[in-house]
């Protein structure tokens, strides 16, 4: 093993730890609550770099994906029962399936058509979630979730746990990803795909492996929320903020390597999460678009890249 | 006799909804059918635009006389839009999709707060005389609520597509995506060439606007639900296919209107992506574009 | 004046984040410190238009302070932005319980919002005061949540049964049911299509439309194919209008006697003048109408102050619909803590079950899951409106009320097409 696998295997393990221990050094739940969703951007954003940062294939379906993960679990749960880690699998096999067909449809033609079809993923999925009466409909679905286990001081602190191992299992994939041989194929998509598929990368099959990592990874996202807010209806569960912010916490991180989504996640999530209970008001979406606006305009490698510019000026 | 009677009716309505649907991607079937700049703000652009007839109306104006007003002020914001994306993105020699997405995503939230800034959450209406009532030709009841909006956009649909097809500076829009440097070799400068473009791209907006305010009452936000059936119909023509995006968007309403009519309503949202879908999957190039 | 609050709000929230245990720690000797009344409002997002209720709550606690507040200290309102999004209720109702230390809980506007934060008030055990949420409680049946809204007892089915009732004296037979694919329609549709089996009414077309539909041309010819003699119609804001306007574009059969029931919008200012005379005829559920039945001092002096506010802040100007209701709860909240002397959410709570309170919506008592005790959801109908003028719709006798009996001012007027040409 690398040195630079042996120290993130470190950094995994020190995070669990916190992760696991934390609930019960900091008592009060509301940044449990919090950390949730921060953590579960963190998953998100970074399953969707997976396809549209490593290969440059843009998502706007995140949500349709997140959306499907939700229903899936919430219904395997309440109709058979089945325990959480099953619930999440489920979800991420799912999310799989639906990002092959996707990829299949149409990742044959060029990347505007792909991003195209995914924003109609939301509205197909979104259109049949309201006519299943099995899923609530437009009503929703009360969902109570399992009892926390006893190394859980309680069910926000529990969730938060679960959505850490998730997040740390998507870095982690994320990260196999781009150091193992499909990241060479992707970044060489990426870079042309004319030349990737003429040097003989078979551009379609990497395309496609990365289309089932990304959804498998928006869909267990998705998978703990059910239990979150104890119930699903289809206007959050598909909502346009996780298809924007999908796209905005990498493009603001970095989307060249793993790290990037992380901290933009991080940033994104936690300056979303704290303007919810200070602002307070319209100016929260203004500064969103603002923020995106002037990433794009003075900083299009993301904070990563800022940083390791920076680094590199500082070296030489 | 009935039930030919409520399809007769229904493919009518769907004829005149998907000409609405038209003139909501007639803008982008510019910008991002000739232009390649996929502009997702477009439709919160027509919000704008229809936020200007309304405002318009007000002062007593009928809403096609404030559209007509609306071209001038919406064509320089169009050419102010494209100044800013090409400052943004000339240093670094060219955009990526990923980027111009975002900006324009950043670009569409900024604007849509804005409305809602100045002027509430409320849904907003005008009230027209000829709104409420219909047209009757036998068995067929045609409201001018649809009618009216529907006839405007083969006539701004015909006038864009006259103007670039027979003039000196329409084929030089449509020439710029393909063959920048040709262009600059006759003389001309393609960044102030794709600007134009912009701008008549953005004014289309404020007669799309008008149209959707006389269809029904609008809100800041009402840009969101258009977005994919728009970019369905642009993609599904043919980039850069303008006649071609009237006949996929009358097809898409007919659509629509049949599901509605026959099977259920709630399953209409679905109509014009499954649509896209196929039509991906079977014709990539798009129904009346060229084979790549 | 506004940046400087809503600086203040900044300071004293990052305060509050960073001192949290310590205000824990010392909610005991907090008896003059003020008493925090904590709620989510949908400021932004689709919901965004029952932001008026605020002033309901912000005239509550004005009015509170100015009397020198309760039990001696003052009322401070802590307020956050759902965004209408039931994905941010809960971590905001963490903040507002475990940093913000608030006494009292109101919930966020309607069920889908509200959803999220049952299960946490009922494993927590705290004292909530319920805004439009229909059948808000009826899964958790937490013994410490009480609805300000009109809805009463077995809401999810019943509150609409006013319309029902009304078609049964017409003698109705058959019934059509359409409504929107969200939330609140979609229950009404569901209850009304109940208490329309029960009342043996045949339902000759039910479906769903998707929000945002524009033509309902299609729609209306399906429906007058099916022959119905009554029309159930739960819809939003924008279809609303759309329903009402394809109706007088396709017309509809002389044989309805009685159209509308569960429509979101001709409640509102905005739509009440943007349709004017269109809306003849129609009957439709609504919580307060200017009618003498209705019509008390307290409620017009809320709504002589409530105006000049609206107005500022570009709301709707009537504010019938929601807006007192949330002056009701802040007169709820303030009834509990002043008949039970403490903040104590269980004291509280049996003092609203034990009494019914006086408020500016008349008396209310509850039953055991904090419902009205009696459905008081009016059916009104709208009559007599000419232009587009809105002042008109401040006086009696364009708004009709027809059910309940108890607080009727005229009878129905039908069928539809001849009360709609009137």
């Amino acid at each position: 093993m690398k040195k630079s696998s042996l120290l993130f295997l470190a950094g995994v393990i020190i995070v669990l730890a916190l992760g696991f221990l934390m609930p019960w050094l900091l008592r009060n739940p509301f940044y449990f609550f919090a950390g949730y969703v921060v953590l579960q951007y963190v998953t998100i954003a970074t399953g969707w770099n997976i396809l549209g940062g490593y290969a440059g294939y843009i998502n706007f379906g995140a949500a349709g994906f997140f959306g499907a993960g939700v229903y899936l679990s919430a219904f395997l749960f309440t109709t058979f029962g089945l325990p959480l880690p099953l619930c999440i699998l489920a979800s991420g096999v799912f999310g799989a399936i639906l990002g092959v067909l996707m990829g299949y449809l149409t990742l044959r033609i060029q990347g505007v058509y792909f991003a195209i079809a995914t924003l109609g993923l939301v509205v197909v999925l979104e259109t049949i979630v309201h006519n299943i009466s099995g899923l609530g409909g437009a009503s929703g679905m009360a969902v109570y979730g399992p009892r926390p286990p006893a190394w859980s001081p309680g069910p926000s602190q529990f969730n938060f746990t679960v959505m850490l191992v998730i997040a740390v299992a998507s870095v982690a994939l994320a990260r196999w990803v781009e150091i193992s041989w499909i990241g060479r194929g992707l970044r060489a998509v990426r870079a042309s795909e004319d030349a990737a598929e003429c040097s003989g990368v078979p551009t379609l099959r990497l395309k496609l492996v990365a289309c089932a990592l990304s959804g498998a990874v928006l869909a267990a996202a998705g998978a703990p929320y059910p239990f979150y807010t104890s119930f699903v209806e289809p206007v959050t569960a598909f909502s346009l903020v996780i298809g924007l912010n999908a796209i905005a916490m990498p493009l603001i991180g970095g989307t060249r390597t793993w790290v990037g989504p992380v901290i933009g996640a991080l940033l994104l999530a936690s300056v979303q999460q704290i303007a919810t209970v200070t602002i307070s008001s319209e100016l929260n979406i203004l500064f969103v678009g603002a923020v995106l606006i002037a990433f794009v305009a003075f900083a299009p490698g993301g904070i990563s890249d800022l940083f390791g510019r920076n680094k590199g000026r500082a070296r030489s | 006799m009935l039930s030919i009677d409520i399809l007769l009716n229904a493919i009518v309505t769907g004829i005149l909804l998907g000409s609405v649907y038209a003139s909501l991607a007639l803008g982008l079937g510019i910008t991002f059918g000739i232009l390649h700049i996929p502009n997702i703000a477009h439709p919160t652009l027509v919000v704008a635009g229809a936020f200007f007839v309304y405002t318009l109306a007000q002062w007593g104006f009928d809403p096609i006389i404030a559209a007509v007003i609306g071209l001038v002020p919406f064509y320089l914001l169009g050419v102010a839009l494209y100044a800013f994306y090409s400052t943004v993105f000339e240093r670094k020699g060219g955009a990526n999709v990923l980027q111009s997405l975002t900006l324009f995503f950043g670009l569409s939230l900024v604007i849509e707060i804005l409305l809602s800034l100045g002027f509430g959450s409320e849904l907003k209406s005008v009230s027209v005389s000829y709104i409420g009532s219909s047209l009757k030709l036998g068995v067929l009841t045609v409201p001018y609520r649809l009618l009216i909006p529907a006839l405007l956009a083969p006539v701004t649909i015909a006038a864009v597509w006259l103007y670039l097809s027979r003039t000196n500076s329409g084929t030089a829009i449509r020439a710029v995506a393909h063959e920048e440097r040709a262009l600059s070799i006759a003389g001309l400068n393609p960044a102030s060439v794709k600007r134009h473009a912009f701008g008549i791209a953005t004014a289309t907006a404020v007669i799309a606007g008008a149209a959707l305010i006389m269809v029904g009452p609008i809100e800041p936000f009402a840009g969101r639900y258009q977005i994919g059936r728009v970019f369905a119909i642009v993609v599904l023509a043919g980039m850069g296919s303008i006649p071609g995006s009237l006949v996929i968007a009358i097809i898409i309403g007919i659509a629509e209107a049949l599901v509605s009519s026959y099977l259920n309503p709630s399953w209409s949202p679905g109509v014009a992506f499954a649509i896209l879908l196929l039509g991906l999957a079977l014709r990539p190039q798009g129904l009346f574009g060229a084979a790549r | 004046m506004k940046t400087r609050r809503q600086f203040h709000k900044l300071v004293a929230a990052t305060a509050a984040g960073l001192a949290a245990p310590a205000i824990l720690g010392s909610k005991v000797f907090a008896q003059d410190k003020p008493i925090r009344v904590g709620a989510s409002v949908s400021l932004t997002g689709p919901l965004a238009s029952t932001k008026n209720g605020l002033i309901g709550y912000e005239l509550w606690r004005d009015d509170v302070n100015a009397a020198g507040g309760l039990l001696g200290r003052k009322v401070e309102l802590v307020m956050y932005d759902d965004q209408s999004s039931a994905a941010n209720v809960p971590a905001i109702y963490s903040k507002l319980v475990d940093v913000d230390a608030c006494d009292v809980l109101f919930s966020p506007y309607g069920a889908n919002l509200s959803a999220p934060v049952m299960p946490f008030i009922k494993q927590r055990d705290l004292f909530m005061i319920g805004m439009f949420g229909l059948a808000g409680n009826d899964v958790a049946k937490h013994d410490k949540f009480f609805h300000s809204g009109p809805w009463g007892p077995n809401s999810g089915r019943d509150w609409a049964r006013g319309f029902f009732d009304l078609a049964k004296a017409q003698g109705v037979k058959k019934i059509a049911i359409i409504n929107a694919d969200l939330e609140f329609s979609k229950n009404a549709a569901k209850g009304g299509a109940e208490v329309a089996k029960e009342y043996g009414m045949e339902i000759v077309f039910n479906q769903s439309y998707p929000p945002n539909t524009s033509d309902f041309s299609s729609m209306i010819r399906n429906i007058n194919a099916g022959d119905p003699e009554a029309i159930f119609i739960a819809s939003y804001p924008a279809d609303s209008t759309a329903i009402i306007r394809g109706v007088k574009e396709i017309g509809i059969s002389d044989k309805v006697k009685i159209f509308g029931g569960a429509m979101i919008g001709p409640q509102y200012g905005a739509l009440l003048s943007s349709l004017g005379p269109e809306l003849n005829g129609l009957v439709n559920s609504h919580t307060f109408v200017p009618e003498p039945s209705m019509q008390t001092p307290a409620i017009k002096g809320f709504f002589d102050r409530y105006t000049p506010i609206a107005v500022k802040q570009g709301v709707d100007p009537l504010g019938y619909y929601i807006p007192p209701f949330y002056y009701v709860a802040g007169q709820l909240a303030a009834a509990a803590i002043i008949g039970s002397k403490s903040v104590d959410p269980a004291k509280m709570a049996a003092f609203l079950h034990a009494n019914s309170v006086d408020t500016i919506a008349g008396k209310i008592a509850f039953n055991e899951i904090g419902d009205w005790k009696e459905r008081r959801v009016l059916m009104v109908q709208l009559r007599g409106i000419k232009g587009n003028d809105l002042e008109q719709f401040r006086n009696p006798g364009h708004q009709v009320i027809l059910d309940p009996p108890s607080l009727k001012t005229g009878d129905l007027a039908g069928p539809y097409n001849k009360a709609r040409a009137s």
